[in-house]
């Protein structure tokens, strides 16, 4: 194969790479200030080209009124309806849900006792109070309905389909472009056309999560089943184990905390898309959240932001408690202990049903307006004490890193970008980088919004460089120390899971609107996936390898650079990726807050009718560079991989 | 042992709580649900100004028509959107959008026209007062490339920056700078949130700032932005879109109705095709909302009871 030849080459080659990086990038800058200003191809606000004009005429071509989607709609409708009716809305003839906040709590903490342990039972009432207590129960009862019914419909889909991409290499080719797509492809794209499949309701807020929420647990799953040693698939199957038998004894079994790491960001996922899909009338903290913004109202914002952000911890935990727990039948004091609780249980949902005070959230503590109170003023001493200083570290990245990046990007004539950016890919990562560039770039050429994409592009590279530095380093930090960890999860999950519309206000009065609020919210949302994964892959590197590198003397710095980063590198690739599309999902709504270019296109197109194909084209493109970008970087680090394993041999 | 003990208190709350009382649900009942009036869909555009709008409707046609209301919190686009697919009865508050009446009322006849919301809608570039006050030849806008170097930002490349909105309403401002040579560059700011934010800091740190605006708006009752006077406005002068060197038309806000709801025969629909006040009116509503922290029915009773005669007349009494 190739990879054998090419491993000779890269034995001369391999100190000249950086070399030839400079080399191509001097060549640019050079090219760059004699051909400026050709064939930028910008494309104004309002103007579009033939093919945005034809996506938005054949917009309703898929149209309502299909039978196919009218059964998925009724089905999913009935089924959040339920959940509903169960928790959050008067139904059936009362005027309070079927189990009162009473109930919802007692069985909540009872599930999570169950299946997990007493402490996240704990954690699970503390934090469903909580809520209550903020005046937010039945938001959040909203909210809980729509994120379970579109967590348990993810995972319907999201774990076979990560099963067979973990078994199969084609399908997960496949599986890895299609992840991408739904991935990075902006909510906003398909938030408007979904509504004329499924029609104004919850469906198609629940599938619009569910299209986002889906792939990191398709893509942990497959992760999970790849990163089983083959060793232990081929002992199995020495013993004579079926396919089957190896799958559910060896590979699911060996695979599980992975998998439970991906149904937690399916879960985070669901919940960040509380807001977005408000726009589309999904009921709850959205709602709350949005309403705010229209007044610039921090605090109620941040009061529901809040709640969602302690949603996310309670089911974060007990899913992780869960993952944890042994599988094995309980003892007799266990099972006597369940029976006792469940009778508590039954009589606290026969309260919540009979008297109002376990029915309807009792509304005398207002804990919500004193937090709103405090968020407001926190925000107003922040703005009033940092302003002068944030517009300076603005104007800094703008002027001495923005600038020239984004110059450089948009003032090249297309072809030369192009042709730079395939050499790149071909220098880092021979063909398999080279290749999907190509393709990539001239997709882009194709959507007409090159100018924007390029605006776009210098912003994501700024950020995702941040990210990933910031990543990195969180993530050895907290996957070498566990007091770290628990400490430092709590403030990821927030990051992960506040919705980035709660504190855009704060950003735009800290740094004005322009690109840069973009990046820092951008890098504010990603970060944390980041650290998860590289923290998840740190501790997953066998503490005998990493007390081998301890006992001949290595320094930690040594252990780091060595020992751990290299062994994890699978799980850092991942993170990479990650927070390469966390980035890119923010893009959108960093059109919000003055970034411009594609974001603002895909929201223009959102709308105005008029614009819908410009703003799909826009999505698309998005969805191009995404691709570009991860394909880039997989493939250079599997050149490095190359060279690290041959370096080993000698 | 842990685990026994926390089952143990668990166990003994439950049944200290079975020992008090209290009021059983269902015990005061809601008051009976609208005669012939029954249920209509209202879609709430995302601004506080139509929010007042649907507050005020909705509280009159529950309380005294005892129809039900249902509102939806949907984007404009959506909003059209649901009368082709029956969700979305009422919009009360509809800014121009010729290309979408044209689909759903004139070609796809899913929605009508239902008359004047009777406010006015102006659309403009504004500057902060403390502007105004500085520089008094600044509302003309054959002053503003003297004033070009002060509107400079990291984001405007060397030009003055003219900060623009939601991208939900349609701008000229690309073409007006183009046509009005103006040495300025379109920033667009994304979201309303921005722009009022943008404004906020502009006044209170006496920052610089030209931007897209519009009336009404509650954020007016905060800061009193200072219109730019553009080339007036004359029938036709925006019919091509590149070529505008004029101001913005003003607009007579409007309702549409779903033609199922028209043809509904419901008092509802007579309600809101009556329902008609003034920029005053709305602003006063819209004010309690987002400034008094209101809820939008309380700020909705707050106005009806003193403006009865007026809510009368909608109602035909």
């Amino acid at each position: 194969m190739a990879s054998i030849t090419g491993s000779v080459e890269i034995e001369v080659r391999r100190p000249r790479r950086s070399v030839v990086v400079g080399v191509l990038l001097v060549v640019w800058v050079a090219l760059y200030f004699v051909l400026r200003g050709i064939d930028t191809l910008v494309l104004g606000g309002q103007e579009t080209t033939a093919l945005h004009r034809w996506l938005t005429e054949h917009r309703d071509d898929v149209g309502q009124g299909n039978v196919f989607f009218d059964a998925i709609r009724i089905a999913v409708d009935h089924f959040v309806v339920l959940l509903q009716n169960l928790i959050s809305q008067p139904s059936f003839d009362r005027p309070v849900p079927v189990v009162g906040w009473l109930g919802v709590i007692a069985i909540s903490a009872y599930c999570a006792w169950a299946f997990g342990n007493w402490k996240v039972a704990v954690l699970t009432a503390a934090g469903l109070g909580f809520v209550g207590l903020q005046g937010l129960w039945q938001e959040s009862m909203d909210t809980l309905s729509l994120t379970i019914a579109a967590v348990l419909l993810s995972l319907l889909v999201a774990i076979p389909l990560g099963i067979w991409a973990g078994l199969s290499d084609r399908a997960f080719k496949v599986a890895t472009l299609v992840l991408d797509l739904m991935q990075t492809l902006p909510t906003f794209v398909y938030l408007a056309p979904l509504t004329l499949f499924f029609a104004i309701g919850p469906a198609a807020a629940t599938i619009a999560t569910l299209i986002y929420a889906a792939p990191p647990a398709v893509r942990l799953t497959a992760h999970a089943i790849r990163s089983v040693p083959p060793e232990s698939v081929e002992a199995a199957r020495s013993l004579g184990s079926t396919r089957g038998q190896t799958l559910t004894k060896v590979l699911l079994p060996m695979s599980r905390s992975t998998v439970v790491v991906g149904i937690n960001q399916t879960i985070m996922a669901a919940l960040s898309m509380v807001t977005v899909a408000a726009l589309i009338d999904a009921p709850g903290l959205g709602q709350t959240v949005l309403k705010a913004l229209q007044t610039l109202d921090v605090g109620v914002a941040f009061n529901a932001g809040l709640a969602i952000v302690v949603i996310a911890i309670v089911l974060d935990r007990v899913t992780t408690a869960a993952g944890d727990r042994p599988w094995r039948t309980a003892n007799r004091r266990r099972r006597l202990l369940l029976a006792a609780g469940a009778v508590g249980v039954l009589v606290a949902v026969w309260f919540s049903r009979t008297y109002v005070w376990a029915a309807e959230f009792p509304s005398q503590v207002d804990l919500g307006s004193r937090i709103a109170i405090i968020a407001s003023d926190v925000t107003d001493w922040v703005q009033n004490v940092f302003g002068g200083f944030t517009y300076g570290v603005r104007d800094a990245v703008t002027n001495g890193l923005l600038n020239p990046l984004e110059g450089l990007l948009t003032g090249s004539p297309w072809w030369l970008v192009a042709v730079v950016v395939v050499a790149l890919a071909f220098v880092l990562g021979g063909w398999r980088g080279a290749v999907p560039a190509a393709v990539c770039l001239g997709l882009l050429v194709a959507t007409g919004v090159w100018h924007d994409s390029m605006v776009t592009l210098a912003s994501t590279l700024l950020a995702t460089v941040v990210v990933v530095a910031a990543g990195l380093a969180l993530g050895v930090w907290a996957g070498r120390n566990r007091r770290v960890d628990t400490w430092i999860r709590p403030v990821l999950d927030a990051g992960q899971t506040m919705p980035p519309f709660v504190y855009l206000v704060p950003f735009l009065a800290l740094f004005g609107t322009s690109r840069f609020t973009a990046i820092a919210a951008a890098v504010v949302f990603a970060v944390p996936v980041t650290t998860k994964i590289v923290a998840d892959g740190i501790k997953a590197v066998p503490v005998a390898t990493v007390e081998a590198a301890n006992s001949v003397g290595s320094s930690s710095w040594q252990v780091i650079s060595k020992v751990q980063l290299p062994v994890a590198r699978r799980a850092i690739t991942l993170a990479v990726n990650q927070g390469l599309i966390y980035v890119l999902s923010m893009v959108v709504v960093g059109g919000l807050v003055g970034a411009g270019a594609l974001g603002y296109d895909v929201a223009a197109g959102f709308a105005q009718s008029e614009l819908y194909g410009k703003g799909l084209a826009a999505g698309l493109a998005i969805v191009l560079l995404g691709v570009m970008l991860d394909r880039i970087t997989q493939a250079a680090a599997r050149r490095t991989e190359n060279f690290t394993t041959r370096g080993d041999k000698r | 042992m842990k685990k026994l003990r926390y089952a143990g208190v668990l166990t003994a709350v439950a049944l200290a709580l079975a020992g008090c009382g209290g009021q059983k649900v269902g015990e005061d009942k809601p008051a009976a649900a609208g005669k012939d009036c029954g249920t209509f869909d209202l879609t709430v555009s995302p601004w506080v100004g139509y929010e007042a709008n649907a507050a005020v409707v909705s509280y009159v046609a529950t309380k005294d028509l005892g129809c039900k209301v249902v509102k939806k919190d949907l984007k404009e686009e959506i909003a059209w959107q649901g009368f082709s697919t029956g969700e979305v009865d009422v919009n009360l508050e509809n800014w121009g959008h010729e290309d979408l009446k044209k689909k759903y009322i004139t070609d796809d006849k899913v929605a009508v026209e239902a008359g004047s919301t009777g406010v006015k809608g102006i659309i403009g570039w504004y500057v902060p007062p403390w502007m105004a006050a500085k520089y008094p030849d600044i509302t003309d806008w054959k002053n503003l490339n003297k004033y070009a170097a002060l509107f400079k930002t990291s984001e405007s490349g060397g030009k003055g920056q003219l900060l623009d909105g939601d991208p939900s309403y349609v701008t000229n401002d690309e073409a007006l700078v183009k046509n009005l040579s103006l040495n300025y560059k379109v920033v667009q700011s994304g979201s309303e949130t921005a722009l009022i934010q943008a404004f906020r800091d502009a006044e209170k740190n006496k920052k610089p700032l030209l931007a897209y605006f519009y009336e009404p708006q509650w954020f007016f009752n905060e800061v009193k932005l200072v219109k730019i006077n553009l080339p007036a406005y004359k029938a036709g002068c925006d019919a091509d879109p590149a070529k505008v060197a004029c101001d913005y038309p003003p607009y007579d806000l409007d309702k549409i109705v779903s033609k199922k709801f028209a043809d509904s025969g419901s008092p509802a629909y007579d309600l809101v095709k009556n329902f008609k006040w003034t920029n005053e009116d709305q602003n006063a509503v819209a004010r309690m909302i987002a400034v008094d922290k209101l809820t939008p029915d309380q700020a909705a009773q707050k106005w009806v009871d003193q403006n009865q005669s007026k809510v009368n007349g909608w109602l035909g009494k």
